[in-house]
């Protein structure tokens, strides 16, 4: 293996990884603060992918894409949270799973029967097309950097607001001890659905980055959630900080395992066998990982205060 | 979801239950008349299949509390079992049914062992790892189809005699097997082991306390569970001839717990009715329209808000 392709899989990693922590961090903030379980934010990430078609069909501009795909983003999940989710919190996560799971067979669907089963896309916005040198002889696209820029500032902004801010006060309050919080005299209801929404914008945010290099098309938010999962479970549930450095575990694992692991296993495999082993080994990998983390830290790497 | 007590079933329940296996061992005779005999013939024993694999989901999650959502990995195991054996050449059930069982039983250990140390919503995360780990296993198969699954020549045989050839005799084999994994599991929690089970899902610590060692009884209950599931899946190998990863995706795994919730959990019986209702109301629904799941979804939705307790637990009124 190069010097060069392994740069270039670390780059895909860490772009996978702050995708990933795009999402996950809606996820294990809403797990944290409201104890909720929630299988439908996958589908938050693909309509966000999906409602960046849309407008760009619109406006045929990026810029006014993302103006009008993040609060329609938000609008969604806030929508979803006032007619669904809100009686759900007190259920257990049994009731959870099972709800937020019928939301994925609906919007799966809603969205095929609204925008075609066929893959869609969007293109690369011109300013930000085509690819620079990183290093000698190393092209990377530039939309890749973009997201991964895009998303390391959003981890930076959510850790000021989460550590800095008065609501953020409250949301690492609430992870400890909701119904305290309430007592304290703070609108618990309306911190949640603060969160909720927030988080769903986010992963939205995640669908509408990657629309120009992902194909748009129904179920593309189940493996990632699916994922994202593996993250917050790996991160510690509810820890922001965790989801971070899950995010950029997996992300990197997962893509360096795929790029990597025939060649590992032909060193000591014939080729057939090694071609054979490495694929189903490395999509295994995460899972590995998740189960080993698991079995010496059952809550995680960084397990939430107070839980 | 409100797991029910540990009183026996009410009597509307215990009728309804009766019927359900009467109505199923006497479709055959009822079949003719109705057009498409095959077809519902065949409808019925998929129903039937899926009834085993939510019976052994149920033991697990009603009655021990474990939220498995990497169930459809062990239906998918049994399927594999059958489908690479007979790539193989191997397809008497003598072989063919014991390794579906060992597979089963080893892959339930080892993941077990991992899931049964977390709790909650871990233990609802780990299984589902477990499960796409299978299924990306299934996916990788390229000898054995990978994505796109991999057919059967014909069924199972016995001593090299083909048996159950007509969808009759195999939808009596199928009949045979749901009752007999029903009357079994049945036996299981009302036995002392299944009453500890129980007690370890109400109060793990009290139980621990006692002097059982709540672990290991989760996972045998999880090992059984998981054998059961395996042949499920061999069943349905047998049913469609034909094996697919799609038999272990999380989905699957999502729609087992539908059958067993929507039925009413922790009843055994609640997880065959909420089978039949799933299933025919999925077959219902796309003959209605292709998107069905647009309509199936929103229900989901409401019976988990509305109607705890699952369709039996509208029925009977009998609330933990």
């Amino acid at each position: 293996m190069s010097t060069t392709l392994f740069v270039v899989q670390l780059l895909n990693g860490l772009q996978l990884g702050v995708l990933l922590f795009l999402i996950a961090a809606g996820l294990t903030l809403v797990f944290g603060v409201m104890d909720f379980i929630n299988l439908g934010h996958g589908v938050q990430y693909m309509l966000g992918a999906y409602l960046a078609v849309t407008f760009y069909a619109l406006t045929g501009n990026f810029a006014y894409t993302l103006l009008l795909a993040l609060p329609s983003a938000l609008a969604l999940g806030l929508l979803v949270e006032v007619l669904i989710f809100r009686h759900l919190y007190d259920r257990d996560h049994l009731d959870q799973v099972l709800a937020t799971f019928g939301i994925i067979l609906f919007v799966n669907e809603g969205v095929k029967i609204v925008w075609g089963a066929a893959p869609l896309n969007v293109p690369i916005p011109a300013l930000f097309s085509g690819s620079i040198e990183i290093m000698p002889g190393l092209l990377y696209p530039v939309w890749r950097l973009a997201i991964i820029g895009s998303g390391l500032a959003v981890a930076v902004l959510l850790w000021a607001i989460v550590s800095h801010t008065r609501i953020g006060m409250r949301i690492r309050a609430g992870a400890v001890n909701a119904p305290m919080v309430g007592a304290l005299g703070v609108d618990v209801k309306t911190l949640f659905t603060c969160v909720f929404g927030f988080g769903a914008m986010l992963a939205g945010f995640a669908g509408i980055m990657v629309a120009p290099i992902l194909s748009v098309e129904p179920g593309m938010g189940d493996s990632v959630l699916i994922l994202a999962f593996v993250v917050i479970v790996i991160g510690g549930i509810g820890s922001i900080r965790g989801a971070f450095v899950g995010a950029l575990i997996v992300g990197l694992v997962d893509t360096l395992g795929r790029s990597f692991a025939t060649d590992i296993f032909r060193l000591f495999l014939t080729a057939s066998a090694a071609r054979q082993v490495g694929p189903a080994f490395a999509s295994m990998l995460i899972y590995l990982l998740m189960a080993v983390i698991l079995f010496v830290r059952p809550a995680g790497l960084f397990p939430a205060k107070g839980r | 979801m409100r797991w029910p007590a540990l009183t026996r079933p009410g009597r509307a329940v215990l009728v309804l239950t009766i019927a359900v296996f009467v109505a199923l061992a006497l479709a055959p005779l009822f079949a003719p008349w109705i057009t498409g005999e095959r077809y519902i013939l065949g409808l019925l024993a998929r129903v039937m299949i899926f009834a085993i694999a939510a019976v052994s989901l149920d033991l697990i999650l009603g009655y021990g509390g474990l939220v498995s959502f990497g169930h459809a990995a062990f239906v998918g195991l049994g399927a594999y079992a059958v489908g690479i054996l007979s790539a193989h050449g191997i397809t008497d059930v003598t072989v063919v049914l014991p390794v579906t069982l060992a597979v089963c039983a080893l892959f339930a250990v080892g993941t077990g062992a991992v899931a049964v140390r977390t709790r909650g919503v871990y233990f609802i995360m780990i299984t589902l790892a477990f499960g796409q780990m299978a299924y990306y296993t299934a996916t990788s198969l390229a000898q054995y189809g990978g994505d796109d699954g991999l057919r059967l020549d014909h069924r199972s045989t016995l001593f090299g005699t083909p048996i159950a050839t007509d969808p009759l005799a195999f939808y009596y084999v199928v009949f045979g097997a749901l009752l007999f994994f029903y009357l079994l599991t049945r036996v299981i929690v009302s036995s002392r082991f299944g009453r500890v089970l129980r007690a370890a899902r109400q109060n793990p610590v009290r139980v621990e306390t006692l002097g059982f060692n709540v672990g290991q009884v989760r996972l045998t209950a999880y090992v059984i569970a998981g054998m059961i599931a395996g042949v499920s899946g061999f069943l349905l190998a047998n049913h469609i001839l034909f094996v697919s990863p799609a038999y272990m995706s999380w989905q699957r795994s999502g729609e087992l717990i539908v059958m067993v919730v929507l039925g009413g959990m922790g009843t055994l019986h609640g997880a065959v009715i909420g089978s039949l209702a799933f299933l025919l109301i999925e077959e219902f629904l796309s003959t209605i329209t292709e998107h069905w799941k647009v309509i199936f979804g929103p229900m989901l939705i409401l019976v988990v808000l509305f109607a705890r307790g699952g369709l039996l637990g509208l029925l009977g009124g009998r609330h933990g």
